[in-house]
């Protein structure tokens, strides 16, 4: 561009421009020195400095952050919509309990565990170990690949090794053993035979931990049915239960709850409840929801069970038998069950046989078998004969067996001849595990075939004669894990193929081969008993949707006819088992002791599951130990108190708990605990009780032969609750049958005055739309804590660990309080499951400085986490004290290294509930979650919202159906209607707080208060 | 002008203006003494404590303290309102004393007023430290936000307390600074190096004693005195209200408010007779903080612990009277009776019984017995507040949910950290400022000094 100008100035002084630049911005009123001077940091030099610095601090804070990667699917898979649950129907089987379930998945993880309505036994209701059995699934002790003397194998290499050492031992004539824990499914029982045919020298041998031995042998005496029956609780009017502990563990819990919550739940229509008499050791679940319970010790057991017998045979016309004196007067009782003749029901928990002749007996004279027992539906849920493990440790000791199989069964924990077993089990060439963790048994077993967990598999079931369910994986296998039903049809080479072969689809499920075996053997033998479906495909997916199945017309095993006993009845046959009861000797007062399974552990098979070591018990409130339960007498007796240390028999040391209840001269343990190798949760809490298991042809849980020796120290066991007694106080609500029936409100007059007093100094709050309320029948609550796990794992609720329920901060949303009434030897006891209020008038709102909790339109009184600051005044202020704190950061932390502190542990939290951050207050929401998902629901479908359509985890998961919940605005709702339930009442009531919880009145069927049948 | 035949002199010794500047002075213009040093070593000690719980408890959660899901406040709020009930007697003090025209105040005013700026501190660190995720602390300031806007909840008393404790400080503190300007004005005169005169100079905000400066001085002094006044009984009415408000037996109770202004003004004064002692005795200032101070001191402590007695006869009266099982049971079975029966026994020995020993003139003579009787006080309305916070949570209504609560070392750091605080803070006010009003008592020493005070 050519340059113009106009005058010779202007040229020279644009040259001058070019080399002498001017400031941008004239700094007016300096000198030029000084100019130049702060020119020294130049505009430049500073974006210069400031590029690096931001560069710098970028640089610097970036270095630790983790990328966490959210990818969306590349193809979304069919039926998954992210946020959006889905449902499948399974079955979960463990030791005493089976249930039928829903498992619900989201983005394809297993969250929770819902019980299955449609399922005849369970009917929807579930346990604490079902619902913790998805953690179970998650947990990283689980073996990630098959074994091979302990170092980590392919199956390749160990199927080629144990087929070619199968068909060694086989083609010698070997002994193979299949030793199984009760096995429920048909296709798995087939598979067995399968491979019986494969290897003829097979056996298969049923061993439980927990052993029901004494119920078959004797049916198999009278019946010829080895087997055990149906029990109909719900028919029974008059229960009378020895040591069965059958709403807790004994045989079938869930639904046994189920049966006996429809004979307790009194209304004004129908104001009529069974009786239920317990006579047992220790204070059970079931004996705390006795009307009337009689603290035994185990060897009066015989003595009542022969002196009850021989007042029913008398009225019977049969001749009575020589029995010992019973302590207890069990005349009335006699009476009591001949007036309630096939309408009552005699169980015991005993396994001795001849217990259990004489308890036939009695129900055959009482007219009980074909009304409340039902030998025609046998519940193949335990089938193990303790004898015959008992011989399979001897075979095994002489060398006989050459291979051993383990299913599910863990002898070297809980054999009662454990150190036999396992030195035992040196002796076998070939000792195979399935075990799905390295466990005390898998540690020894020369291969580990780890199974895969339930929500991994494919199975199915038939607990109970002519009912049938089934399992499917409801994610994809997390680890190189095979199910040993698989496993087996591998090595008996019999492989089921065929169906796999027929459709060959592409299809991941359809290549299991288990899968296809399962499916020819409903096509072959259920399909045809069914009529609704005329193609399988479509049989099979009905029920692979339902979950479960029944044969509507089942053929009785026993006709009418025959019913009465095989020959075996004759008084002189009970006479014979007389002789065999071992009566205490007069003057003999040996110590005495009885096993229990507890309420979270069980036999112990899910030991390392973290939420149910945390679950307290619902009767003595401990978690995370088992320790010596004794009575208050024996306390006094040999000075001892909350905590000491016993050594029992010399095997190991255990503190005491003082238990109300408790037969004098009787110390009770809970199985289950004291594993050696369950992984980094339960290893070393507690004691092993199946240490002090007898056998005598039956394995025994109670004896006399115990030895005690205080050792002056003491241990701080973590008990969620330490005050035992209401204190005069009315937070449980109570009255006798017979007073309800001539007035409702009985033992709630509070109530009606409380809602005459009631007034307030404001004007009351209006709830124009919903009204959430929820109300908990006293009556209908057994305790058994299912709600409590249910909520663990509905709402994230955090593990944290012995120490810190010792220092009473456990984290539960919603507890069971637990309160004795009465004489501490025996006394009434009381459970009230305890979650938030949800008050109108909440305290713990207005106190909040910053308005981190408020109450919603619809009444809920809402946790705003991010806005909460901690300053725990809501807690103080709460009365009913259900308001948590998270002291610490329970979520990523070492110090609480329990499921939230793994990503494999994590997979198992709610997307839908927050994980809480330290310092926060959090507590029950009503599950919000749920509620708002059912409102949006029903929204999409431009309907209103059903009643009893929202169900909070709570209220899902109890097999007692004890909790309603619903709108209290929406006139004829349930929880309307309870609340105008004359046994209705609020908790606190004079605190003016109005709560949305109501509960109702605890009815007894007591005569008077405390005196004895 | 002052009544002073009943009192007697107010300053004894034969003062001279002079004297008393240079009395005064001499602990700010001379190097600290040996007590100082060692004394503020064990301050920094327990400061050091402090300041290793503050962090444990910031890094690793409240879970360090002793608390649980029932007794969700402990130490912490204890301390918290012992702390302010202490800063009460500065401002108690001044204020009404100079509002009731008590000439006789002059001589401890400013140490009780620097006692009550420190121990205000101290006592808002509780609130700070005790919060569960300090870092959204500022949640708790009403201001406007992008947060939709969200307010804070005005029907809080820990909003109330925010508020009236913050008030509390600045009210104070200005309160204290202003009365210490004249003072500034004279150590500045005195200063002989320039670094100290360039700072008590701008201390004193450029004061030239001019009768214009000083009647503005006295009419403000008047004014924040009327000011402050309400902020005495709001700040322990609203710490109060804190208890009285919740719904949990023994803290529901309209009491309360006047019941522990009362009780702070009692830890209060007695924590001014504690350190008039001891600075009296140090300093040897027995001319200024005479014998009749420490009298008409303990004699005010010896009525407010008969209203403190009848405060604490008429709760246990009221929980009877009432009827309430759940008020009655937290009186009758957990306080009276229970575990809880030391603090119980030792809040009415030490606050009720021990302080009427001060019925007997010879008792209020002897020096050593009222220090110790004041040390019995300050344990006292600790132990109130122990009763009154634990007793209360641990056994309340649904007796399933009834623990037990003790601190542990972290929280017992907590509380020394801030003993260290206070007793560095008094050493700090006691090196570099004047400790003694120069001006006031120079005010006094006219009417009541029956010497020669222009002399030397």
């Amino acid at each position: 561009m050519k340059k113009y100008w106009r005058s010779i100035e202007e040229f020279e002084e644009d040259s001058k421009i070019e080399k002498l630049p001017e400031p941008e911005f004239p700094i007016e009123g300096l000198a030029e020195y000084e100019i130049n001077k702060s020119g020294t940091t130049s505009r430049r030099d500073f974006l210069k400095m400031l590029g690096f610095g931001i560069g710098f601090v970028t640089f610097a804070a970036s270095c630790e952050n983790p990328i966490n990667k959210a990818i969306p699917y590349l193809i979304k898979p069919e039926n998954i919509i992210p946020g959006n649950a889905n449902y499948y129907a399974s079955t979960f089987f463990g030791g005493n309990d089976y249930c039928s379930v829903i498992v619900k998945t989201l983005e394809g993880r297993p969250i929770k565990i819902e019980g299955n309505e449609l399922s005849s036994i369970t009917a929807g209701g579930t346990n604490a170990r079902v619902q913790a059995s998805v953690l179970s699934l998650y947990d990283s002790f689980r073996i990630k690949t098959p074994l091979k003397n302990k170092q980590e194998s392919t199956w390749e290499e160990v199927d080629a090794d144990i087929i070619g050492k199968l068909d060694e031992i086989a083609k010698k004539g070997g002994k193979i053993v299949i030793l199984s824990s009760s096995v429920i499914s048909p296709s798995t029982q087939s598979i067995f035979e399968d491979f019986n045919r494969k290897y003829p020298t097979a056996e298969v041998i049923y061993y439980d931990s927990v052993s029901a031995s004494g119920i078959i042998e004797a049916n198999k005496k009278n019946f010829g049915q080895p087997y055990l029956p149906s029990y109909n609780f719900d028919k029974a009017r008059l229960i009378v239960s020895f040591g069965a502990d059958f709403l807790g563990n004994w045989l079938s819990p869930i639904e046994y709850t189920k049966q006996y919550s429809k004979n307790r739940k009194v209304s004004k229509t129908n104001p009529d409840m069974s009786r239920h008499v317990q006579f047992e050791s220790t204070l059970t679940l079931t004996g705390s929801n006795a009307d009337y319970r009689i603290p035994i010790n185990p060897s009066q057991e015989a003595g009542t069970i022969l002196n009850l017998y021989n007042r029913i045979a008398q009225k019977a016309g049969k001749a009575a038998i020589t029995a010992p004196e019973s302590t207890v007067n069990v005349d009335s009782l006699a009476n009591e069950l001949w007036a309630a003749k096939g309408k009552s029901l005699v169980v015991s928990g005993s396994n001795d046989v001849n217990i259990q002749l004489v308890v036939n007996d009695m129900n055959y004279l009482l007219g009980n078998y074909g009304k409340t027992i039902n030998m025609n539906r046998p519940v193949y849920t335990k089938q193990g004969i303790d004898g015959q493990m008992d011989n399979l440790t001897k075979r095994m000791e002489k060398g006989e067996v050459e291979a051993l199989l383990m299913y599910n069964v863990n002898p070297a924990y809980d054999y009662q001849n454990a150190e036999a077993f396992t030195d035992a089990l040196t002796k076998t060439q070939l000792s195979i595990s399935f075990s799905d963790t390295l466990n005390e048994t898998a540690k020894l077993a020369g291969y580990v075939c780890p199974d895969c967990h339930y929500l991994e598999s494919w199975n199915d079931a038939q607990p109970k004669r002519g009912v049938y369910s089934l399992t499917q994986p409801t994610i994809n296998k997390l680890f190189d894990t095979r199910q040993a039903q698989e496993s087996l049809l591998i090595w008996s080479a019999t492989g089921g193929t065929t169906e796999a072969g027929e459709n060959k689809v592409e299809n991941l499920v359809e290549e299991d081969a288990y899968y296809a075996y399962i499916k020819k053997q409903w096509r072959s033998n259920l399909f045809p008993k069914q009529l609704k479906y005329a193609v399988f495909s479509e049989f099979w997916n009905h029920t692979l949707q339902a979950g479960v199945f029944t044969v509507s017309s089942v053929a009785d095993m026993i006709t009418r006819s025959n019913y009465p006993y095989v020959a075996v009845y004759s008084a002189a046959n009970i006479a014979d088992c007389v002789l065999k009861l071992k009566s205490p000797k007069a003057g003999e007062r040996a110590i005495e002791f009885s096993l229990y399974e507890s309420i979270g552990i069980g036999d112990g098979r899910q030991a390392n599951n973290p939420w149910l070591q945390e679950l307290p018990d619902p009767v003595s409130k401990v978690c995370w130990d088992n320790y010596l339960a004794i009575s208050k007498t024996f306390a006094d007796k040999n000075r001892l108190s909350l905590g000491d240390i016993v050594i029992v028999n010399d095997i190991f040391e255990l503190p005491v708990l003082i238990q109300a209840g408790q037969a004098d001269n009787t110390v009770s343990i809970a199985l289950g605990y004291g594993r050696s190798s369950a992984g980094k949760v339960a290893d070393g809490v507690g004691q092993n009780a199946f240490r002090l298991v007898q056998s005598k042809g039956t394995r025994l849980y109670s004896g006399n032969d115990i030895k005690l020796v205080p050792t002056g120290s003491n241990y701080i066991l973590a008990l969620t609750q330490t005050h035992h007694t209401l204190h005069g106080r009315d937070h449980v609500r109570t009255a006798m049958l017979k007073d309800y029936k001539e007035n409702p409100s009985a033992g709630n007059e509070a109530h009606l005055i409380a809602e005459e007093k009631k007034q307030s100094m404001y004007s009351e709050r209006e709830f124009k739309g919903h009204r959430w309320a929820l109300a908990i029948d006293l009556n209908l609550c057994t305790g058994c804590s299912a709600c409590v796990i249910a909520c663990q794992a509905e709402n994230n609720v955090a593990v944290i660990g012995r120490d810190e329920v010792r220092k009473k901060r456990i984290m539960h949303w919603i507890r069971i309080d637990r309160y004795y009434a009465e004489k501490a030897e025996d006394p009434d006891v009381y459970f009230q499951p305890i979650m938030c209020q949800q008050c109108d008038n909440a305290p713990c709102e207005n106190v909040c400085p910053v308005s981190a909790t408020q109450n919603s339109k619809e009444g809920l009184n809402d946790m705003i986490y991010n806005r909460c600051i901690g300053t725990r005044y809501c807690m103080n202020n709460c009365p009913y004290r259900v308001r948590r704190f998270n002291w610490y950061e329970y979520a990523n932390n070492d110090k609480f290294d329990y499921n939230m502190n793994s990503s494999l542990g994590k997979m198992v939290l709610n997307p839908d509930v927050v994980v809480r951050t330290r310092g926060v207050a959090e507590k029950c929401s009503f599950c919000v979650q749920r509620i708002q998902e059912k409102k949006l629901g029903a929204k999409m479908e431009n309907r209103e919202l059903m009643d009893g359509e929202i169900k909070p985890a709570c209220l899902q998961s109890c097999p007692a159906d004890a909790i309603v919940f619903g709108d209290r605005n929406m006139p004829g709702s349930e929880v309307s209607k309870a609340f105008a339930n004359e046994r209705n009442y609020f908790l606190l009531e004079e605190v003016n707080t109005r709560p949305s919880v109501g509960y109702l009145t605890k009815i007894r069927n007591t005569e008077s208060k405390k005196n004895e049948t | 002008m002052y009544n002073t035949k009943i009192r007697g002199v107010l300053v004894e010794g034969n003062k001279s203006y002079a004297d008393v500047s240079r009395d005064i002075i001499a602990p700010i213009e001379n190097t600290a003494p040996g007590w100082w040093i060692y004394a503020f070593a064990i301050g920094i000690g327990a400061l050091i404590y402090g300041v290793w719980a503050f962090y444990i408890t910031i890094s690793e959660g409240i879970g360090t303290w002793g608390l649980n899901n029932s007794v969700a406040w402990g130490w912490g709020i204890i301390n918290f309102v012992w702390w302010i009930g202490i800063a009460h007697a500065g401002t108690a003090f001044s204020i009404f004393l100079l509002i009731v025209r008590q000439k006789w105040r002059t001589s401890i005013n400013r140490a009780a007023e620097a006692m009550t700026v420190v121990a205000v501190l101290c006592a808002g660190m509780f609130p700070l430290i005790h919060m569960g995720r300090i870092w959204m602390g500022f949640f708790i300031m009403p201001y406007p936000n992008t947060r939709g806007p969200i307010w804070v909840n005005f029907n809080s008393p820990l909003f109330w307390d925010v508020v009236a404790i913050s008030t509390y400080l600045m009210a104070s503190a200005v309160f204290w600074y202003v009365g210490m300007i004249p003072d500034f004005a004279t150590i500045r005169d005195k200063a002989t190096s320039k670094v100290r005169k360039a700072i008590y100079d701008f201390l004193s905000f450029g004061w030239v004693g001019s009768a214009r400066g000083w009647l503005r001085f006295e009419a403000l002094a008047m004014i924040l005195g009327g000011l402050t006044a309400p902020l005495v009984i709001s700040v322990h009415s609203i710490v109060a209200m804190d208890f009285a408000t919740s719904v949990m037996p023994g803290w529901h109770s309209t009491v309360f408010p006047p019941y522990f202004v009362i009780g702070a003004i009692f830890s209060g004064f007695s924590m001014v007779l504690t350190l008039m002692i001891i600075i009296r005795t140090v300093y040897k200032f027995q001319s200024y903080v005479t014998d009749s101070h420490i009298n008409a001191i303990a004699k005010i402590l010896v009525f407010i612990s008969l209203i403190m007695g009848t405060a604490y006869c008429t709760e246990i009266f009221i929980a009877w009277y009432s009827g309430g099982e759940y008020e009655y049971y937290t009186f009758f079975n957990n306080r009276i009776s229970g575990d809880y029966t030391i603090a119980f026994y030792g809040m009415i020995i030490c606050n009720a019984i021990i302080p009427q020993l001060f019925w007997f003139r010879k008792i209020r003579k002897n020096i050593i017995l009222v220090f110790i009787i004041s040390l019995f006080v300050n344990l006292g309305m600790w132990f109130e507040r122990y009763v009154i916070v634990i007793t209360s949570l641990t056994k309340d209504y649904m007796p399933a949910n009834w623990s037990t609560y003790s601190p542990t070392v972290v929280e017992i750091g907590v509380y020394v950290g801030t003993l260290g605080f206070f007793i560095c803070g008094v050493l700090l006010f006691l090196k570099f400022l004047p400790m003694i009003a120069i001006s006031e008592i120079k005010g006094v020493l006219k009417p009541t000094s029956n010497g020669q005070y222009l002399k030397k």
